[in-house]
């Protein structure tokens, strides 16, 4: 994902000359292309991430265009006051792009788990919070962002994440997308999960349920349209996110269930505990400690669909 | 563009000791505290406004004006009166200072008067945000400055320091800093309460081109201000020596009137010595 972040701001920056790429002293070679074309648009923050926002604040005011990167659980966390007061209650054009989200920073530890960010920003009136599904969806993102005018953060991945939308999907900041069609369960999936959502899907058909996956990129604003949709037609409605449990996609649609009770489908969150990783180990150790594999999405998800058949709910 | 008012300084203390009566007016009206606070800049906004910057009270978004940023938000009432007083706005609007429903809060909203750069009552923002403006004329081709005011009890905040080793390493020569250095903060003494001395030096130490100066001494305020850059390719660095409360005896490095509220005795007593009675 941050390869395709780095092309694509790289290819915007070269037909808006108001871009302006900040980096928190991160992404060695990544930036090496767009920093020989537009020298004189890139600036290295150093690693002071709350100096970094409140210049991307400065310059917005003057006129520019800023997009500010480095480590998501820094790029949120350490300077959410910033974000706050100088981009949110400014209602400034600032894109703010965490690189790391959720779990893709597993080895490194605790302090560079990236699952609260989402329920952080989404506090903030006026910010808009995307969590893109796969590299497509980063460009996309990326493009629809640059063409709005409020404070906006895009958490990516790292490497590797696998292309989902093999077409470039007709993309909407606040429109989540439809990616597989199933008539039993609704996998609703927010940022990195994607592919773990497809997956799950697949195995779901195996066992004979038939589920729909959405991708949610943009947690804030929250399609609501989709969810009304959804929430009536299936017994079983599950987010799944590389975040936690707590305040992110699953908090968000929690939110609106408790509004529109009562609903035919039930929610199921799927994320992070709430609870700090203590252990060694890469993303994929990390998500199967937090129970977000492909397998035990499925398995979850066929429990609590046979617990609203038990209930009477799924016919 | 912008056009610098042509006044002598004997006019500008006028100015300045009407500002005073009104900050001491409105807080008694309003009920508002950090009287003292803003007593202790008014000098300085006084020089910059009508003597330093390059603005044009007509055109408050003109791209090319020089931007000042008032970061020590609690004072704010000194700003709005200078706005007022300078020209940007109507001096009726003071009268809705701190008024329920009206958009002159004790705190500015972003944008609520023409002249407010910034919406500031969080310390430590104003300098960080000033250094990204000035990073915004470099690439704009622009040549504006950008002048930031702080208090000194500002200097505790650590994103102030993460701005001021920032500005130096990229050579913006169009920033300066304003310290107001009336030795006070909110609960005591600021060279106690954080080791805050030697306060010049520190500046230096971070790479910047400093200037000790009288906070009230409008002449040399003004000319160190209106000699930004400054030839050396450093940001510019003013540590101002300033009385908290100045101008009215009674409340001069009394760190109560950080939060005293005049009674209406004690408004009598200040306008008679700052000569509006």
């Amino acid at each position: 994902m941050r390869n395709v972040f780095a092309a694509e701001i790289t290819a915007l920056a070269g037909v808006d000359g108001r871009i302006v790429l900040l980096s928190g002293d991160i992404g060695n070679r990544l930036f090496d292309t767009y920093k020989e074309r537009f020298r004189d648009r890139f600036l290295n923050c150093g690693i002071a991430e709350a100096n970094m926002v409140s210049m991307a604040a400065g310059m917005a005011l003057c006129g520019l265009r800023p997009v500010a990167y480095t480590i998501a659980s820094f790029i949120t966390v350490r300077c959410l006051e910033q974000i706050r007061v100088d981009l949110c209650y400014h209602n400034l054009p600032v894109v703010l792009v965490g690189v790391g989200a959720g779990l893709s920073y597993a080895s490194l530890g605790g302090t560079h788990h990236s699952c609260e960010d989402i329920a952080l920003l989404r506090m903030l009136p006026n910010m808009t919070v995307v969590s893109p599904g796969d590299p497509v969806e980063v460009r996309e993102a990326l493009r629809a962002s640059l063409g709005q005018d409020g404070p906006i953060y895009i958490r990516l991945g790292k490497k590797g994440e696998p292309v989902v939308h093999k077409h470039p999907p007709e993309f909407i900041l606040g429109k989540a997308i439809v990616v597989r069609e199933g008539e039993d369960v609704c996998l609703l999936s927010s940022g990195n999960m994607l592919p773990v959502a497809v997956q799950a899907a697949e195995l779901l058909g195996q066992k004979g349920l038939s589920a729909r996956v959405v991708s949610y990129h943009t947690v804030k604003p929250l399609d609501e349209e989709l969810l009304s949709e959804v929430f009536a037609k299936f017994a079983v409605v599950a987010t799944l996110e590389e975040h936690s449990v707590l305040g992110g996609l699953g908090g968000s649609v929690a939110e609106w269930l408790a509004e529109h009770a009562p609903q035919r489908g039930r929610l199921l969150r799927l994320g992070t505990a709430d609870a700090f990783l203590h252990e060694a180990g890469e993303q994929d150790h990390a998500r199967a400690y937090f129970g977000l594999t492909e397998e035990k999405v499925a398995e979850r998800v066929v429990r609590a669909y046979l617990a609203t058949v038990a209930s009477g709910i799924a016919t | 563009m912008a056009t610098a008012f042509d006044v002598s300084i004997t006019e500008l203390d006028a100015v300045a000791r009407r500002m005073r009566a009104r900050l001491v007016e409105m807080s008694h009206k309003a009920g508002t505290p950090h009287l003292g606070s803003a007593l202790s800049c008014v000098d300085l906004l006084v020089a910059a406004y009508w003597k330093a910057l390059r603005i044009d009270p007509r055109s408050p978004g003109d791209p090319d004006r020089d931007r000042f940023i008032f970061s020590k938000g609690h004072a704010s009432a000194a700003l709005y009166v200078a706005l007022a007083y300078r020209g940007f706005f109507p001096d009726e609007l003071l009268d809705t200072y701190a008024v329920p429903g009206s958009c002159l809060a004790e705190q500015p909203s972003p944008r609520c008067v023409p002249g407010l750069e910034l919406a500031t009552g969080s310390l430590g923002h104003g300098l960080p945000v000033g250094v990204g403006m000035a990073l915004a004329a470099r690439i704009q081709g622009r040549s504006y400055r950008v002048a930031v005011l702080m208090s000194d009890g500002e200097c505790n905040e650590g994103s102030v320091w993460e701005a001021a080793m920032f500005a130096p390493a990229h050579g913006l020569e169009n920033v300066a800093v304003i310290i107001d250095y009336n030795k006070w903060q909110a609960t005591g003494r600021s060279d106690e309460i954080m080791a805050l001395r030697p306060l010049r030096e520190k500046w230096r130490a971070f790479g910047w081109s400093v200037y000790e100066v009288d906070g009230h001494d409008l002449r040399a305020i003004a000319e160190a201000l209106a000699n930004v850059p400054d030839g050396s390719g450093k940001p510019v660095a003013m540590v101002a020596h300033t009385v908290k409360g100045k101008g009215v005896s009674f409340m001069e490095d009394d760190n109560d009137w950080h939060y005293r509220i005049p009674n209406a005795d004690e408004v009598r007593r200040a306008m008679v010595e700052l000569q509006q009675l």
